[in-house]
């Protein structure tokens, strides 16, 4: 589903220069749940982005479910994001001002669905968070739990190939998070490629493979029994 | 563009902080309001002023005679003549281009001695010998009975057209006077109809006190053999008399034994040429009006440019989650743009209202309290709605352009970045 070969990445801020990524190698197959760990600034959020197309590598290929990603413009990036990923954020990042069901329904209006054919699609995904009941609540109306199961209802709505999240966890607290990784890994089930990017130990065994970035570099890279987020709860 | 989809989108956009938003509708408003209250305005004084030529046809000029100032032919300078009727012959002959040429005399006048009697009943009236084509010229109504004709000419009828001011001042109200005789300078002239004019000014009082008879007529009753006083001369339509009159004055000349240079022995005063000058005034009151106007209307612009600057800035991040889901950055410039487009529209109308209206209270007012001199129906066109509304639309891509180029410039990882 995902392969990049040779992947870097180095940021420049005025006379100096920050090499992130140092020739990054890795593949994923379709169905997959990984996890990307690492201490922070290692350089996990900068690879998340390049394989999320909103963010552009130096050099290195990537190919996404057989397409190779590369010279894209940003009318082609906003296809490509749309047709095949999924964001899910640290901080949910909805827009305020629109219900959930509106939230959820964005990514069919980039589509260019029709209005009635998108609420009830959005309205379907809603249910499928269990959020069916708040699909008229706005995000300020809903906590912090509720919002990120929007926010993955959102991901979910195109079909996209792959999840990306990033700290999906990272501002909820214990009980939360889990509930939330067992929402993923509900969906992973039912045969979503997902990554996540995560420096929590917990959150990484309830994946199935965890990958670990040092100073731009790969150094352990393991399948794993996964741990049941309904264990825990 | 303009799916219900677009639409909400704006509508929320633009409703979320709508304090600010009608702050910065206001700006627009203003200008546009400003624009049409001017035009409108100078509209007003044009149909005004304009009134004041009333029908006359203004591609005219009046002709007299003056002293000759240069010796010629050896003649001495300082003499004086007059014109005849073989000098209109002459001018009709010789230039087709003319649609009349109304030799016309003249007798008495305004504070002059009483010259007109009927009965007890005396006045002082302009008395003019005319031809029937001088109603053409100035236009009059006829309020009963006719105006003058050929027939009266050829005949020498003694007959007369009199002013309504004049029927007032010799007549009793009610009493017949079609028919009647009046006596001009001690000569009987049957009255055979009489004539109102219309003219915004105070005038139309004095104008009204004139009295008509057949130039033949008038010749022959007070001597004036083939004497002509001065000719009222009218160029055909699409010729204009002030380029035409410099022939007509050559003819005079040659047949008179004037020096062609000598600009003084002919005295004229060319209505066309006034009528230019004050529609070049009105033409630069426009230019003044659209100056003033677009310049209120720019500080407008440049109000909704700056809103929706800090508007694309607030956004940001806004517009980093929506490019993240699929947003192509013709689709976030479009809505700037279209937001921008909207809300200037909006207020731009709003100002066109406000100012219809304005104008529609004040025509009411100068109606209710009967003619102003000078002012007269204010009012804007449609095509100048028209131009407004160009000018609007073009404003408020105007005044997206540089903040829609802001949200597309901004990354949308940038945007999105958490820290
Ligand atoms: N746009 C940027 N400009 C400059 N430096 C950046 C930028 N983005 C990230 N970095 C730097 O790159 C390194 C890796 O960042 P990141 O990928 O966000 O790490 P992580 O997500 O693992 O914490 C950090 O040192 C960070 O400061
Ligand atoms: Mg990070």
């Amino acid at each position: 589903m995902i392969a990049i070969k040779d992947l870097h990445k180095s940021y420049t801020m005025g006379s100096n220069s920050l090499h992130v990524l140092k020739g990054i190698n890795f593949s994923v197959e379709e169905g997959e749940l990984v996890s990307i760990m690492g201490s922070s600034g290692s350089g996990k959020s900068t690879l998340l982005n390049i394989l999320g197309m909103l963010d552009e590598a130096d050099s290195g290929t990537y190919t996404l479910d057989g397409t190779p990603i590369k010279n894209l413009n940003e009318k082609i990036a906003a296809r490509y994001r749309n047709k095949f990923l999924g964001f899910i954020f640290q901080s949910f990042n909805l827009i305020n001002y629109k219900s959930a069901l509106d939230n959820v329904g964005m990514p069919l209006y980039y589509q260019g669905m029709k209005r009635a054919e998108r609420t009830d699609k959005a309205m379907a995904y809603l249910e499928k968070v269990g959020l069916a009941n708040w699909a008229h609540h706005m995000p300020n109306e809903l906590s912090g739990g509720q919002k990120q199961r929007v926010a993955i209802a959102r991901a979910l709505a195109s079909d996209p190939k792959v999840l990306l999240a990033d700290e999906p966890t990272g501002a909820l607290d214990t009980k939360t998070s889990y509930e939330v990784m067992e929402l993923i890994q509900g969906i992973n089930d039912e045969g979503k490629t997902i990554l996540v990017v995560t420096h929590e130990d917990d959150i990484a065994h309830m994946t199935k493979r965890i990958v670990n970035l040092k100073d731009g570099l790969i150094i352990d890279d393991t399948k794993i029994n996964q741990v049941r987020a309904a264990s825990h709860v | 563009m303009f799916s219900k989809d677009s639409w909400d989108e704006i509508i929320e956009a633009l409703s979320r902080n709508w304090f600010r938003t009608a702050l910065t509708a206001f700006g627009v408003l203003w200008g546009i309001f400003i624009l049409v209250i001017l035009l409108a305005a100078g509209k007003g004084l044009e149909n005004g002023v304009k009134k004041d030529f009333g029908n006359i046809a203004t591609n005219s000029m009046f002709m007299w005679t003056q002293t000759i100032s240069k010796p010629y032919k050896g003649l001495p300078k300082g003499r004086r003549f007059s014109y005849d009727l073989d000098d209109v012959a002459a001018i009709k002959q010789s230039m087709p281009e003319l649609r009349f040429v109304s030799p016309r005399n003249q007798l008495g006048g305004f504070g002059g001695a009483n010259n007109v009697v009927r009965g007890i009943n005396t006045g002082a009236f302009n008395v003019y010998g005319d031809y029937p084509e001088y109603i053409e010229q100035q236009p009059m109504y006829i309020t009963s009975g006719r105006f003058l004709n050929y027939g009266d000419i050829e005949a020498r009828r003694k007959v007369a057209v009199i002013g309504e001011g004049v029927r007032n001042a010799l007549y009793d109200k009610g009493e017949d006077f079609i028919g009647t005789y009046i006596k001009i300078n001690g000569v009987n002239f049957m009255v055979v109809g009489t004539y109102a004019v219309v003219a915004s000014n105070g005038d139309s009082e004095e104008e009204q006190k004139q009295i008509y008879v057949p130039f033949t007529a008038f010749s022959q009753a007070f001597n004036m053999g083939n004497d002509v006083g001065w000719m009222a001369i009218t160029a055909k339509d699409g010729y204009s008399i002030t380029q035409l009159k410099t022939k007509v004055f050559d003819i005079i000349k040659t047949r008179h034994s004037i020096h062609p240079e000598d600009d003084r022995a002919i005295g004229n005063f060319d209505l066309y040429e006034q009528y230019q000058k004050v529609d070049g005034l009105f033409i630069a009151l426009k230019a003044v009006a659209y100056f003033v106007g677009i310049l209120v209307l720019l500080s407008g612009i440049i109000g909704i440019s700056n809103i929706m600057l800090i508007v694309v800035k607030e956004r940001t991040k806004e517009i980093g989650i929506r490019r993240a889901l699929g947003a192509s950055p013709w689709s976030i410039r479009s809505q700037i743009l279209t937001e921008s487009v909207f809300l200037t529209l909006i207020s731009g109308m709003a100002g066109i209202s406000l100012g219809a209206l304005v104008i529609y209270v004040l025509n009411k007012i100068l109606d209710a309290n009967g003619p102003v001199e000078m002012f007269s129906n204010p009012s804007v066109d449609l095509s100048t709605i028209l131009i407004a509304l160009f000018i609007l639309i073009s404003s408020g891509l105007l005044a997206g352009f540089i903040p829609a180029q802001n949200a597309i410039k901004v990354k949308p990882i940038d945007a999105l970045r958490d820290e």
